[in-house]
């Protein structure tokens, strides 16, 4: 065992995890923050997306211990301050993005990184970020318009509802 | 997974002390190696984690020369590339997907070795110089064939030096599933000749396509291309996804693909 320390959501944390502990697994099961899901566990699906320094990263494939000293944002800490949802949820829930939602943590943290590093993305850039994100519902099309409604966008053009 | 230790160290000696100790294994991005552990194939007593080393990230650009920090992100390639060697940018910012673009690394890519990986392509086309803790290794020795290389025990690569060539393209015809490259081409055009690197088709990993060298370097056209006949595909990977034989004809044709969008 060895001790590791971050920044989760904004808050400190620490603590002890083996070697072999995933980062989703300390996420979920010492944090108890089971917003980050597991989908396939093999890099795939990206349902356990979360940010690292700012970054995507799947939380299947990387150590906690690689976290060390770092600032996670789990899609627990994507709400606004008053606890309401954040544009990119918001626009989720308005444009139908989601069905059983079970990809849709992985896809609202992909959607953020996304948005802030190319604020105003074309369909076709929306589409090709989301390669690492698996849904098996939705079909994407509601997806790409939640996400390019988030970024301001006029979507009454885009895809079928 | 089974059990092992992870340990970060901050410097290249710590990396390599750490090293030297019974089955250590070097861990860069782990994008290939945490899908390894999990399937039980690979059983490390301790991972040395390269991604605390602070002097092994990071892309320069000097003379002609881009030296990427073996410890160096592909987004982050990808990202301060796009000047000055376009071409790189573009296969650096094509692997994987984005999240796994913000972890792997150039060092592990290279150090992996894997028959379909894109970066092997970049490194020999441009005969790269992969420069580890102990010495300098030239891109035509390093490859030694799939999943091996010509680094030692416990070796790291600590950056790789790459020659900007006046005229590049990487194709890569993307197998969707993995979106590794079921062929991928790396042309590279200098003022002493042209080389052109295969990955994803041979058994024997990423190789140089010997006849298309030598006719693109005396005309650098498609039609140049066109005149040659395909590599065999006897000795080419033949799975699901493409016979030898088909790899063997992807290869001629995403090199003319790459002589006509070579910028
Ligand atoms: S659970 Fe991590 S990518 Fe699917
Ligand atoms: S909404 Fe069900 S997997 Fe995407």
């Amino acid at each position: 065992m060895s001790k590791v320390s971050m920044t989760v959501n904004g808050k400190a944390v620490s603590g002890d995890v083996k070697g072999n502990t995933l980062l989703v697994e300390f996420l979920r099961e010492d944090l108890r923050l089971t917003g980050t899901h597991v989908g396939c566990d093999t890099s795939q699906c990206g349902a356990c997306t979360i940010h690292v320094n700012g970054k995507s990263a799947k939380a299947c494939t990387m150590f906690a211990a690689e976290a060390d000293g770092a600032d996670i944002t789990t899609v627990e800490g994507m709400a606004n301050a008053d606890g309401s949802l954040s544009v990119i949820q918001q626009a989720f829930q308005d444009h139908h993005g989601l069905q059983c939602g079970f990809c849709t943590p992985g896809m609202v943290m992909t959607a953020a990184a996304l948005l802030k590093e190319n604020p105003k993305p074309t369909e076709a850039e929306v589409r090709h970020y989301l390669e690492g994100n698996i849904c098996r519902c939705t079909g994407y099309h509601n997806i790409v318009k939640a996400i390019m409604a988030a970024s301001g966008q006029d979507v009454s053009a885009i895809a079928a509802e | 997974m089974y059990n092992f230790d992870v340990v970060r160290p901050t410097s290249v000696d710590e990396a390599l002390s750490a090293l030297s100790q019974e089955d250590a294994q070097a861990l860069g991005g782990g994008q290939t190696l945490i899908p390894t552990l999990k399937q039980r194939l690979a059983m490390p007593t301790t991972l040395v984690s390269l991604s605390g080393i602070d002097s092994m990230k990071g892309v320069s650009v000097d003379g002609g020369v881009i030296t990427v920090g073996g410890a160096t992100p592909h987004a982050v390639v990808a990202g301060e590339v796009a000047d000055a060697f376009p071409a790189l940018a573009h296969l650096a910012g094509n692997i994987g997907d984005p999240a796994v673009r913000n972890r792997g690394t150039i060092g592990g890519s290279l150090a992996n070795n894997d028959p379909s990986a894109c970066y092997p392509s970049a490194a020999l086309a441009t005969g790269a110089t992969i420069v580890t803790n102990a010495r300098e290794i030239a891109a035509d020795d390093y490859f030694q064939g799939m999943f091996t290389t010509a680094l030692d025990e416990g070796e790291i690569i600590t950056s790789v030096k790459l020659p900007v060539p006046e005229k590049a393209a990487y194709i890569k015809f993307e197998q969707p599933a993995s979106r590794f490259s079921l062929v991928g081409i790396f042309l590279a055009k200098y003022a002493d000749g042209v080389r052109v690197a295969v990955t994803g088709a041979s058994n024997n990993g990423v190789f140089r396509w010997a006849e298309a060298e030598a006719a693109l370097s005396a005309d650098f056209s498609v039609a140049a291309v066109e005149g040659l006949s395909a590599p065999s595909g006897d000795d080419m990977i033949s799975d699901l996804h493409g016979s030898g034989d088909y790899r063997a004809h992807l290869v001629k044709a995403l090199t003319k693909k790459a002589v006509a969008q070579a910028s």
